[in-house]
Order: C-alpha cells, then sequence, then structure tokens
C-alpha cells in the first residue's frame, strides 16, 4: 500500500483546525442517560435465557454427563454439552493482541474430556427465564475423576508435575520436542556476550520476582444473544473488542462458512484486551439451534467473569543487570516464566520485549517461559505481560542507581534508546519520544517539589508499549445538508468515534459536528481488526482520513461537473472548491447530490505498518503506615509520548486508566485459589480494584512527539501507561521504608511480612 | 414457585404496576421487566454500584433491593434524570469532562453523584471521593468523573437546580 | 436466586406469627444487604421473607439525653448519621455507620441486620459492645433483652431462638467526659471486610488524666466479635500515659484468637489488634477530653 501524507506535515507542525480540540461524543448523550444498548442490555422477540454448568474443581476428567433431568424441566428448551460441537483441528488464529489454537479455543467454551480450571464451562441450558435456567443447569450430572492440579507456574515446569494437556509438547526456539510437559514454549533474545558484558559491571544487581493472577476487571460482564435462524445464518450480539474476531471465531468452532454468521457488536462496557476471545458467543448459538431457533441470551455474573475469563498471567521473573559507576548498563539478563492459565498462549512474548526495551544494551540474555496451569486460559490484558516485566527490570534500574548514587531519572537518560538503536528483540527504533519523557519528568513540578514527612517516598518508573497498526476498513457517504455518514467496524471503549471523526473532519477541513460516526455490523463494512493494542485511533482514523481525501476527490469532480472546468484545475481549501475564481461551497455541491444521480460514497481499507512504540515515564509519592503495612498513593504524574493527541480529554484518561488499573495490580489486585485450586475472591468484595478513596487526582503530560508512520502523528496510547506504575510504586515504597518488594501486588500482609523479615535480620 | 405480587410503584414521576416474584430484585424487574437497561448490573452483590438507583430519594444498589420492597415508594433510574430541557447538569458535565471511556459505569455515578449534590451541593474532593466509593469504574481512574463532579456543584446557581425531590 | 414467599407485617405480634408458622426457615429482610445477596448466592435459604421495616418499633429511632438510644433493628446507617444530636453523643456507632460499604449500602444497612447477620468481621458490632447496647429481642414468649456481646454465638449464629427476632437496640445515654471510637483495618479505603476491626469507649476523671471505666473490643479476630473484658478492667483506675494504653493493646492482642483465611493471616491480625486497640483508645480519649 502506498502512503499518502497529509498535505500539512505531521503532527505539531500545522495549525490543525479540529485535531487537538476536546469535542463531545457523539454516543454521549445515549451513554449519560442510558439509552446506549450494552451487551446485557439487547432484548429480542421470543428470546431464551441460558445458564452454564461450570467446574467446581479445578483439574478432572469428565467420565459422565447426564443433561436428561435438566432437560425435562417445564421451561427447558435446550441442553448443550461439548458433544455438540464439531471437532476441531489446529488451527492458529491472531486475535489481535497475541494468537491462539482455535482447538484449544473449543476445549475452553466447552470443556471436552477434562475441566481445566475451577469455573470451566461444562454445560449449558436455554430455558424461558433465567431463574428457570438455573434451576436445570444444577440437575445436571457430571461424574468427575480428579486430577491433582498445579497451580503454581515454576511447580507446572517441574518434570514431574501433573500433565494438563496430554498432547502438548515443548516448542523449544522454534522446534518441537518430544514428551509430555506443561511448558508449551521457550523463546530467546540474546546480543553480545554476557560474561564480558558482567565484567566491564562494577555493580551487579540481580533479584527475583513473583506476580499474582490479575484480571482485567471491566465492569461489565460478558453478555451475547445467539440467534441460529431456520435458515442456518447465525447472528451473534455481543459487548466485544472485536466483532469481526468473534465472526471468524465463531464460524471456525461451528465449521460455518464465514458469510454465515453475522456479529452485531453492541456497545462495550471495558475490554482492556479480555473480550477478544469468545466465550458464551458459539455456545448461545447452539443452544438457539438446539431451542427451534429461537434467540438465547446468556450473561456471565461476577463470579463467573472472574472464574473463566480474562485473567492476566502470574509470573516469576529474575532480573540481572550490571553497570559502571558512572551510570552505564553493560549487561542484563531476563528470565521470565508465565503462566498461561490451561492453554498455551501467555503474553510471555511481548514481556520479553517490554523487559529491556527502554535500554541501550550491548550485551543481553532473554529467555522467556510459556507454561501452563490450573487456571483459566489467559486473555490479553492491557500492555500483555508488560506491568510484570517492567516491575521487575525498573526496580533492579532503581537499585542500581540508588547503589551509585545517581538520579533514577538521570540513570535512564544516560541509558536510553533513541532513533536508530536495536531494541533487544532485535528491531530497530525510528523516531521515539522516551527522552523527551524522561525530560519532562525531570522538569516536572512534582519531580521538584521536597516530599515531607515520614515514612514517605518517591519512586520514577518507565514503560514501553510497541502498540500495532493492525487491518481498518470504513465506508462513508456525503449527506445533502454537507455532513458525513461515517460507518466503521472498531467498538467504541473510550471516546473513538470521536477521536476517529476528528481526523475525518480535519482531513475534510470541514466541522467535527458534520461528522456522524456509527459502529456497524459485520457485514455492513469492511474487515476490522479489533479495538485493541493501542491501534483504534491510530489505524482506523488513518482509515478515516483515507477516506476523507477519497471523498473530496469525488466532491472535485461534482464540483468540475457543476462548474463546467477540468477537474485538474479544482483546488479545495477552507470548504470552497474553486477553480479560476469561480468556486462553490461544500455545503452547495453537498445540496446536489442526491438530484445528481451520483451519490458521494467512498471506504477505505488499511493496514499500517509504522505504528510507532510509545513510551512513558511515571513519577508517584507513596506513604507507608509501618505499623499496618498498607501504601497510600499521595500524588502521581504520568509522562507519556503520545504521538498527536487527537482528543487530548480521552489521551488524559487512557492514561489515568492504565495508571489506576497499574496501581491497583501493584497493592491489591490478585487471584486467591486454595491447594485444590478453589479460586476463593471471585467477586469485587475480594478482588479488590481501586475505589475513588484509593487514588489521588493522576496528573498528566503529554508529550508530543510525532509518530512519522502516520499523517497526524498519533501513536498508540493506551496501553504504555500500565506498564509503569507497578514498578514505580515498588521503588516509592523502597524510598519510604526502605525495603524492596518483590512480589505483586504489595499488599498490606506482604509488606508486614518484609518489614518484620528486616527487622529479625 | 411462589405466587407473583403486584407492586404498585412510582417509576421516574410514573405510576407503574409491577407483577413480580417474591425473589426478583428491584435491577431485574427494572431491566427485565421494565426494559429499563440504564441500570446497570457489574456484580448483582452491592460491590460495584453500577444499579444504583434513588429509592424515596435515598441512593441504593437496586440489585440488594427486592422489587416488592418498591411497594407505595417512588423509584428514580437514570432514565429520569434528564429535564425536560434537556442534560442534567451532572450528564452535561460528564460529558464536557470525558468523565466516561466506555460508559457503563455512568449510570450509576450520576445517580450517585446527583444524591450527594443533593445532600451536599458544595463537596470537597475528598467528599466526592468517599460518597463514590460504591462506585467502581475500571477505565478512567475516578480523576475526570471528580472533577465532573465538582465542577457541576461549582455552576451550579443553587441547590434547587438539580431537580428531583430531596429525601 | 430460589423462590419464596414474602410478608410485610405491621405489628410485632404479627411478625412473630408468621415466623411460628415457618418452623426457623423464616428469615428476616431488613436492609437487605447481606440477606439478599446471600440467597442469591445460595449461602442462604428460605421459605418465607419477612420485611419488617413496617413495623414501627423496627424503624423508630429516638433518642433521650437521659434513657439514652432506642435504635429500631431496621433503620439504614444513612439516617442515623443524618441525626446531630445522635453523632455527637454515640461517636463510635457512627464511626461504624460510615464504614459499612458505600453510601448506596448505607442507604439500607442497618444495625440490627449487621447483628443477625453475625459475622465475626461486622463493623458496627464493636462499636456496639463499647457503647455498652443490648438487643431486644421478642418471640412467642414476650420480649426479653440480651447484651450485644452475647448475642452472637458463631458465624452467621445467634441467640435468636424459633419465633424471635430482633426489634431493636438499646444503648444508655453516654455519661460526662465520655468518649469512644471504632476503626478497622481493609486493604483499600472502603468496600472491603476488616481485617481487623476494633472499638473502644473510655470515661476519664475529671482532669481527663486518669481511666474510670473503658471498654474494648475487637472484630474480625474470633468467632463473634469479641469484647476484650480484660483490657477494660485493667484500664479502669490507670492513669492515661502510652505505657498503660499500650498495656491495654497488648491485653487486645493477646484475647485475639484469629484464623489464617485470605483476608489476613494469625500473626498480621494479632498484631493488627494491638495497633488498632491502641489507636480506638487514643481516639476515644480524644473525645472524651472534648
Ligand atoms: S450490580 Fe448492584 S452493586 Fe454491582
Ligand atoms: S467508564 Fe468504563 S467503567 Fe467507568
Amino acid at each position: 500500500m502506498t502512503l499518502t501524507r497529509d498535505k500539512k506535515g505531521v503532527a505539531g507542525k500545522a495549525p490543525y483546525k479540529v485535531i487537538g480540540t476536546r469535542p463531545l461524543r457523539p454516543d454521549g448523550a445515549d451513554k449519560v442517560t442510558g439509552k446506549a444498548v450494552y451487551g446485557a442490555d439487547v432484548h429480542l422477540p421470543a428470546m431464551l435465557y441460558g445458564a452454564m454448568l461450570r467446574s467446581p474443581h479445578a483439574h478432572a476428567r469428565i467420565s459422565s454427563i447426564d443433561t436428561s433431568e435438566a432437560e425435562r424441566v417445564p421451561g427447558v428448551k435446550a441442553v448443550v454439552t461439548a458433544a455438540d460441537l464439531p471437532v476441531i483441528q489446529d488451527i492458529l488464529t491472531d486475535l489481535g493482541e497475541g494468537v491462539v489454537n482455535l482447538r484449544y479455543t473449543s476445549n475452553n467454551v466447552l470443556a471436552h474430556d477434562k475441566v481445566l480450571y475451577h469455573g470451566h464451562a461444562v454445560a449449558a441450558v436455554a430455558a424461558t427465564s433465567t431463574a428457570i435456567a438455573e434451576e436445570a443447569v444444577k440437575l445436571i450430572k457430571v461424574e468427575y475423576d480428579l486430577l491433582p492440579p498445579v497451580l503454581d507456574v515454576l511447580e507446572a515446569m517441574k518434570d514431574d508435575a501433573p500433565i494438563i494437556l496430554e498432547d502438548l509438547r515443548t516448542t523449544e526456539l522454534g522446534e518441537k520436542r518430544e514428551g509430555q510437559t506443561n511448558i508449551a514454549s521457550h523463546i530467546q533474545h540474546r546480543r553480545g556476550d554476557l560474561e564480558q558484558g558482567f565484567a566491564a559491571a562494577d555493580i551487579i544487581v540481580e533479584r527475583e520476582f513473583r506476580t499474582g493472577t490479575v484480571h482485567q476487571g471491566y465492569i461489565e460482564p460478558h453478555s451475547a444473544v445467539g440467534l441460529y435462524n431456520d435458515d442456518g445464518h447465525v447472528t451473534v450480539w455481543c459487548s466485544t473488542q472485536g466483532a469481526f474476531g468473534i465472526r471468524n471465531q465463531v464460524s471456525e468452532l461451528l465449521k460455518l462458512p464465514v458469510s454465515d454468521v453475522t456479529v452485531i457488536p453492541t456497545e462495550i462496557g471495558g475490554g482492556f484486551g479480555g473480550k477478544l476471545g469468545v466465550y458464551l458467543e458459539p455456545v448461545v448459538a447452539l443452544l438457539s439451534k438446539k431451542a427451534g431457533h429461537r434467540p438465547v441470551k446468556m450473561t456471565m455474573n461476577r463470579t463467573e467473569v472472574l472464574q473463566a475469563t480474562g485473567p492476566t498471567s502470574a509470573s516469576y521473573i529474575r532480573v540481572k543487570m550490571g553497570a559502571t559507576r558512572d551510570g552505564k548498563l553493560t549487561a542484563a539478563e531476563a528470565y521470565l516464566a508465565y503462566d498461561a492459565g490451561a492453554f498455551p498462549g501467555s503474553p510471555v512474548g511481548s514481556a520479553a520485549v517490554v523487559i529491556l526495551a527502554p535500554y541501550k544494551l550491548d550485551h543481553l540474555l532473554i529467555d522467556g517461559y510459556d507454561v501452563i496451569v490450573n487456571k483459566p486460559r489467559s486473555a490479553a490484558y492491557r500492555a500483555p505481560g508488560g506491568t510484570n516485566a517492567a516491575y521487575a527490570s525498573e526496580a533492579v534500574i532503581d537499585e542500581l542507581a540508588k547503589i551509585i548514587g545517581m538520579d533514577p531519572l538521570e540513570f535512564r537518560l544516560k541509558n536510553a534508546v533513541t532513533e536508530g538503536d536495536r531494541r533487544a528483540d532485535g528491531p530497530v527504533y525510528a523516531r521515539i519520544g522516551f527522552v523527551e519523557t524522561l525530560h519532562a519528568a525531570q522538569e516536572h513540578p512534582h519531580y521538584r517539589a521536597p516530599l515531607e514527612g515520614k515514612h514517605r517516598g518517591r519512586g520514577v518508573a518507565s514503560g514501553f508499549w510497541n502498540n500495532w497498526g493492525g487491518r481498518s476498513s470504513v465506508s462513508a457517504s456525503i449527506n445533502p445538508d454537507g455532513s458525513v455518514n461515517l460507518l466503521e467496524g472498531s467498538p467504541d471503549i473510550g471516546g473513538t468515534r470521536a477521536s476517529i471523526a476528528m481526523q475525518l473532519a480535519e482531513t475534510m477541513e470541514i466541522a467535527y459536528e458534520d461528522v456522524h460516526p456509527r459502529v456497524v455490523d459485520t457485514d455492513s463494512v469492511g474487515y476490522n481488526d479489533a479495538t485493541g493494542g493501542s491501534r483504534t485511533t491510530f489505524g482506523t482514523g488513518w482509515a478515516a482520513y483515507e477516506v476523507g481525501l477519497k471523498l473530496i476527490d469525488e466532491m472535485k469532480r461534482q464540483a468540475a461537473d457543476l462548474l463546467e472546468v477540468d477537474l485538474e484545475s479544482i483546488a479545495y481549501e477552507n470548504g470552497i472548491f474553486s477553480s479560476n475564481g469561480d468556486s462553490l461551497g461544500f455545503k452547495e455541491i453537498a445540496e446536489r447530490i442526491d438530484e445528481s444521480g451520483h451519490p458521494v460514497v467512498a471506504s477505505a481499507s488499511v493496514h499500517p505498518e509504522e505504528f510507532g512504540p510509545g513510551f512513558g515515564t511515571h513519577i508517584v509519592d507513596v506513604e507507608v503506615d509501618p505499623e499496618t503495612g498498607k501504601v497510600e498513593i499521595l500524588r502521581y504524574t504520568a509522562v507519556q509520548d503520545v504521538g498527536k493527541a487527537i482528543h487530548p480529554s480521552y489521551v488524559e484518561g487512557q492514561l489515568h486508566g492504565g495508571v489506576a488499573q497499574g496501581v491497583g495490580w501493584a497493592l491489591n489486585e490478585e487471584y486467591v485459589y486454595d491447594d485444590e485450586g478453589h479460586l476463593l475472591n471471585a467477586s469485587f468484595l475480594d478482588y479488590r480494584i481501586p475505589t475513588a478513596l484509593d487514588l489521588p487526582m493522576i496528573d498528566t503530560v503529554l508529550v508530543e512527539v510525532a509518530n512519522p508512520g502516520h499523517p497526524f502523528g498519533v501513536r498508540g496510547v493506551g496501553e504504555t501507561p500500565i506498564v509503569p506504575p507497578a514498578g514505580a510504586v515498588a521503588n516509592a515504597i523502597y524510598d519510604a521504608i526502605g525495603v524492596r518488594m518483590t512480589t505483586l501486588p504489595m499488599s498490606p500482609g506482604t509488606i508486614l511480612e518484609a518489614l518484620w523479615a528486616q527487622e529479625e535480620s | 414457585m411462589a405466587d407473583r405480587v403486584i407492586v404498585n410503584t412510582s417509576i421516574n414521576g410514573e405510576e407503574a404496576t409491577l407483577l413480580c416474584e417474591p425473589r426478583q430484585t428491584l435491577l431485574e424487574v427494572l431491566r427485565e421487566g421494565l426494559r429499563l437497561t440504564g441500570t446497570k448490573e457489574g456484580c448483582s452483590n452491592g460491590n460495584c454500584g453500577a444499579c444504583n438507583v434513588l429509592l424515596d430519594g435515598v441512593l441504593v444498589n437496586s440489585c440488594l433491593v427486592l422489587a416488592v420492597e418498591a411497594e407505595g415508594r417512588s423509584v428514580t433510574t437514570i432514565e429520569g434524570i434528564a429535564l425536560p430541557e434537556g442534560l442534567h447538569p451532572l450528564q452535561q458535565k460528564f460529558l464536557e469532562h470525558a468523565a466516561l471511556q466506555c460508559g457503563i459505569c455512568t449510570p450509576g455515578f450520576i445517580i450517585s453523584a446527583k444524591a450527594l449534590l443533593e445532600e451536599n451541593p458544595s463537596p470537597t474532593e475528598e467528599e466526592v471521593r468517599f460518597w463514590l466509593a460504591g462506585n467502581l469504574c475500571r477505565c478512567t481512574g475516578y480523576d475526570k468523573i471528580v472533577r465532573a463532579v465538582l465542577d457541576t456543584a461549582e455552576a451550579a446557581p443553587s441547590v434547587g437546580s438539580f431537580g428531583g425531590e430531596t429525601p | 436466586m430460589q423462590a419464596f414467599d414474602f410478608a410485610t407485617p405491621t405489628t410485632v405480634a404479627e411478625a412473630v406469627e408468621l415466623l411460628m408458622g415457618r418452623n426457623g426457615d423464616a428469615r428476616i429482610l431488613s436492609g437487605g444487604t447481606d440477606l439478599i445477596a446471600q440467597l442469591k448466592e445460595g449461602r442462604r435459604t428460605t421459605s418465607l421473607v419477612v420485611d419488617v421495616k413496617r413495623i414501627p418499633e423496627v424503624t423508630e429511632l429516638r433518642y433521650h439525653p437521659e434513657s439514652g438510644l432506642k435504635l429500631g433493628a431496621a433503620v439504614p446507617c444513612v439516617v442515623l448519621y443524618g441525626d446531630k444530636e445522635i453523632v455527637a453523643a454515640y461517636p463510635g456507632l457512627i464511626d461504624s455507620a460510615t464504614l459499612i460499604g458505600g453510601k448506596q449500602i448505607q442507604g439500607r444497612a442497618s444495625f440490627g441486620g449487621n447483628l443477625c447477620n453475625a459475622s465475626p468481621a461486622a463493623d458496627s458490632i464493636p462499636a456496639m459492645i463499647v457503647h455498652s447496647a443490648s438487643c431486644l429481642i421478642a418471640g412467642p414468649d414476650g420480649q426479653r433483652s440480651v447484651a450485644v456481646e452475647a448475642f452472637c454465638t458463631g458465624p452467621g449464629q445467634t441467640v435468636l431462638r424459633d419465633g424471635e427476632f430482633l426489634v431493636a437496640i438499646h444503648m444508655p445515654a453516654p455519661p460526662v467526659r465520655f468518649g469512644a471510637h471504632y476503626l478497622r483495618f481493609i486493604p483499600r479505603n472502603e468496600m472491603d471486610i476488616a481485617v481487623v476491626g476494633a472499638g473502644a469507649s473510655v470515661v476519664l476523671d475529671e482532669a481527663g488524666e486518669r481511666f474510670e471505666q473503658a471498654r474494648v473490643a475487637l472484630g474480625a479476630v474470633a468467632p463473634t466479635p469479641l469484647l476484650v473484658a480484660e483490657a477494660g478492667e485493667y484500664l479502669a483506675g490507670k492513669p492515661v500515659s502510652e505505657d498503660v494504653v499500650d498495656e491495654a493493646a497488648r491485653l487486645a492482642k493477646e484475647a485475639a484468637r484469629p484464623i489464617d483465611d485470605m483476608r489476613g493471616s494469625v500473626r498480621q491480625r494479632k498484631h493488627l489488634s494491638a495497633v488498632l486497640t491502641r489507636r480506638a483508645l487514643w481516639k476515644a480519649i480524644e473525645r472524651a477530653r472534648g
């Protein structure tokens, strides 16, 4: 594809009219008045309600399932189990934030022969009410042969660990190995000569870290309505980050031609990576087929969401780094073992990229292991794998800086990657803004403010995320009143209707209010990858830019016809088409479009590759109560290179949200299992996401280093901000009480124990 | 199955007669029975605030109220917040401040904030955070939500402008 | 949620009759913040829910500077802390009322409900204990009164017999130079169950330098909320000093018999028992000194 460049050049250079302003979002009124339709709000005539039977065990063989009693309950219309799913071969598919094997997805959607985690779906019922479906579920009899579970990543790697998937073989640096195992893969990045690198160091720090399983914690539970029509066409209404991804998965899992599946995305109440894969969608379709082609709705409750969806990996990470007394990193070694839950696919690959990405290193070795355990299948979560990885490396960086007595931002500056440097895993950086974030942090009043009071500390940390381009398509048409209808396939999770419409308005030199964006179903627009990987404002915004150029070209043709001049002579500026002194306003031409019989419509598809990574540097002040171990966040500043902020409010919002999730991960969020593998805290009471009282206002600094790979200089912004917080908070805790925390979460209990251990030693 | 019960109540100022099973929560009846789906369900056990409504003007989690308890009471949901002349000032400020990202928590926050401002028309940041602590938002880090509420309070010429009945 | 019948009695006698008719299977509905969640999750079952909020005695809130406070069992927290006189007279009680859940829980949740739910970690119970509260119980044999510290008999278990229910809670009027405080430790700043809760009340001498009486109670460190009588007995007559308060805190730690669970370890809870008792006592002292 050839790239068309904005004639006004890249960000920062052009006086934009729309970009950089803060208009109201087009879907705003619906969302503040309760009219917007989210997943669970869909209601269809003759709709049935579903409920799921889930495994009470973490690891067991299913010896029999008897659904007969459930089927006899008045009001029950269908019961399905894995026996109703077609047999699937290995099919790898990219959901946008990681590749998955659909054979495993089928097994995850309804357990085939074994249940692999507490909450694994086993059977589903459709009935005339939720209450009846729930009662019927209890009447399904399943016999299990219990198997020993393994929950810890290092335990699962041992030779004598219980085997979870009998057919799994390790992919060792790209080669398949023989023998049963829980290690799905081992990856490695190496450069230079480690021994030589560490020999050159004056100081070497090596530490081990452990992090717990955490969940994306979107407030909207998963919900789907499926209609398997009498003619064989399947329609699914669901809350998803990617309708096309759901369409493709449903089509593969049910062995239907893709044209027989339509997915209608509803509004989505948060995803953060957790709403890319299917859970309920194939099941409601199957239920609908069996229930006489009536639509079936299934909505998870919070317990199901926590037990069976989402989480991201617990991990074991070891980091060793060496530096000279004058603050130059000489070598780094990292070992990462990430649990993937019950099926391969942890984000250890991106973790291995993130862990050393910000730093120039001549000698490095990174080993990453993807390991299965008896927990729910891990899903992407905002900068997948990045938070744990940066927690480890940023703590070691901080320790090195402290030991040599150098300001931690200065230390980072001395080692920061810039354009032309090679990232730890190979690629060369184009123009990036890491150094700019470090400078902005140094100059920020927060960093200069004195920190007074006992047990208070300040910490900093940086983070990287690679972002993504993906594929985007949009269609657009011009209305007779001069406004533009814009059809997109990117679900809007946080204001992207606005940020995409703004790019179209800027391109076409029309008012933002004259763009009417709609998120449409999979039949109504070309293919779109999911809203994920921080790609939507970047990629779909780019598609909007392309379609804007096409619409203007078409309008020029109409202007040429109306003015009876050559097309080449038409110029367009500020909403006016002109040629040799004659001119027509955009709206004047638009008025005649319908009459002309030449409606102005266009579509555009893009697949940009130069998505431009994002770097952030965070500063946090904490106070630790040494008697209780509790950490209070006193002040927080997030600095990030955002490329160009199209709608600064929503960019700030992304930083706020990433920080909040990162702080939750740092301090309190974790899955608690008993020895048998039962999840004990599957509620918002005991899975503790931050409340309004747990956070201060979050200062943001938007550094705009334009991405040369985008017409308006956009970089993805959503994921980077969750990468630094855990490291920054850990470093602040050290500053406050002199204890290096090496586990996540750094909950009051673990801090107390660390303090006790320090006292006792 | 237990007998169904007729419940006479008022919802957003309109008389409503509902036929409910005693086991049904107010949330369930609002959403499934009346199709007032603006009230959201995030946890169904009182831990997220997405289902907040006002019951006789008092802020409650509708997932922890039985529909039969609404007999003779008045219920205000997000659908009943806007004023005849347009959006309620809180709704307007939430939009202006970009205080919603995905928006699933927004109805609950607006209901909570309305109850707050009716009781305390000029709250401090700390008071806003305390009052809203029962409403979870996973997207915004609360920063812009708190600002929107504070700004609504500041911009309001008088207490009365929040509309609705004071408990 | 399972199906059940629903009744709204308007007199105490009517309620007792309804309860008697179900042989212990009926459940009282007050604010519903525990009961409805438990019924939904299948942690409790019932064939009849009795909503007592239409019985005048159960929703009555009456305070008199001499006879004290009569708190109907279903009065929600929000009503309690809306009353200025009560806020001034029962500070420990009010501390706990503002800690229970968020605002939307406080709009419904009641002290009577918190008591009957009998969670070892209930916030209101240590607070009521240090305010020397007693429970007014109605049943087929008439009314009886039980001290709050004797009301819970185990997790989710109370002294209530078949046909009995809690009508109101009585708290004596506070003497002069009285102060009380309740606090708890939770990992977040709201919306959590106490890892440990501690309440303390003191009556000081005229100079404010000596304890005349004191009460200390703990939550989440035993099968029921715990009155630490040893601490109160120790403090009575002692001068107000750091050593004395620390010793009372140590006695509380001694009395705590916690378990390990996902919310806290034995060692952490023991440790927090002392820390929180100390903090509760000092705040109570500050309040008593005015
Ligand atoms: S749904 Fe009611 S509080 Fe979460
Ligand atoms: S805006 Fe998404 S949960 Fe609040």
